[in-house]
């Protein structure tokens, strides 16, 4: 019927696409370890939001569980690596 | 129901919100990209873990919302674990990158 919401979710998803190559490219390029634990995030983070977008492109309840999972597990890691940055190791005895 | 079912007055919100996200989050990399020192970048991807995830899952929430013909509250489940989780993820990485900097400054004077 209308072809706005398709349309809109295709230049999103192209969007989120290119976010995720400048952090890429920050990630790769980063001068300290910090910064590529950095890029990493908004890594995971423009991830989720790619795979939210595409749910909302097909249409499919499914792609809500990644993307929750995708969150958590972005969270995860980069705790431990930025504890490890911190102490030297992830956990203290 | 795909995507091209939604009746319209629900259909360009959630469009609206869909290509704000989409913006923000080029922008939000951008500026990690492009901004000169660490505390600056750190500044930078909290515009998309804000403002650009609330838009995308608003979208979400509001084309969920109207196919099923409820209210869908699971996106809130998402927004409420990125509010939570994103500025403890900074705080870390800002110790850390005091910590570092202050360690090479010890190596590299010392006494």
């Amino acid at each position: 019927m209308n072809q706005i919401l398709p349309w809109a979710a295709n230049f999103a998803a192209l969007c989120v696409i290119l976010a995720m190559a400048l952090a890429a490219v920050r990630m790769m390029r980063g001068p300290s370890a910090q910064d590529r634990i950095l890029a990493l995030d908004a890594f995971y983070i423009n991830g989720m939001l790619l795979v939210l977008i595409l749910g909302v492109r097909f249409g499919s309840a499914v792609y809500f569980e990644i993307a929750l999972l995708l969150a958590l597990f972005g969270f995860v890691g980069s705790i431990a690596m930025a504890k490890f940055l911190l102490r030297g190791e992830v956990i203290e005895p | 129901m795909t995507a091209q079912t939604l009746p319209l007055w629900a259909a360009v919100p959630a469009a609206l919100l869909l290509v704000l996200g989409g913006v923000l989050a080029v922008i939000s990399s951008a500026g990690l990209l492009r901004l000169p020192d660490f505390y600056q970048r750190l500044h930078a991807p909290t515009l998309s873990n804000t403002l650009g995830c609330g838009c995308v899952l608003g979208a979400s929430l509001l084309y969920f919302s109207v196919s099923e013909g409820a209210l869908m509250p699971r996106e809130i489940l998402i927004t409420l674990f990125i509010a939570m989780t994103s500025p403890v993820t900074a705080m870390l990485l800002i110790k850390a990158g005091r910590y570092r900097e202050r360690r090479a400054n010890l190596d590299r004077e010392p006494g």
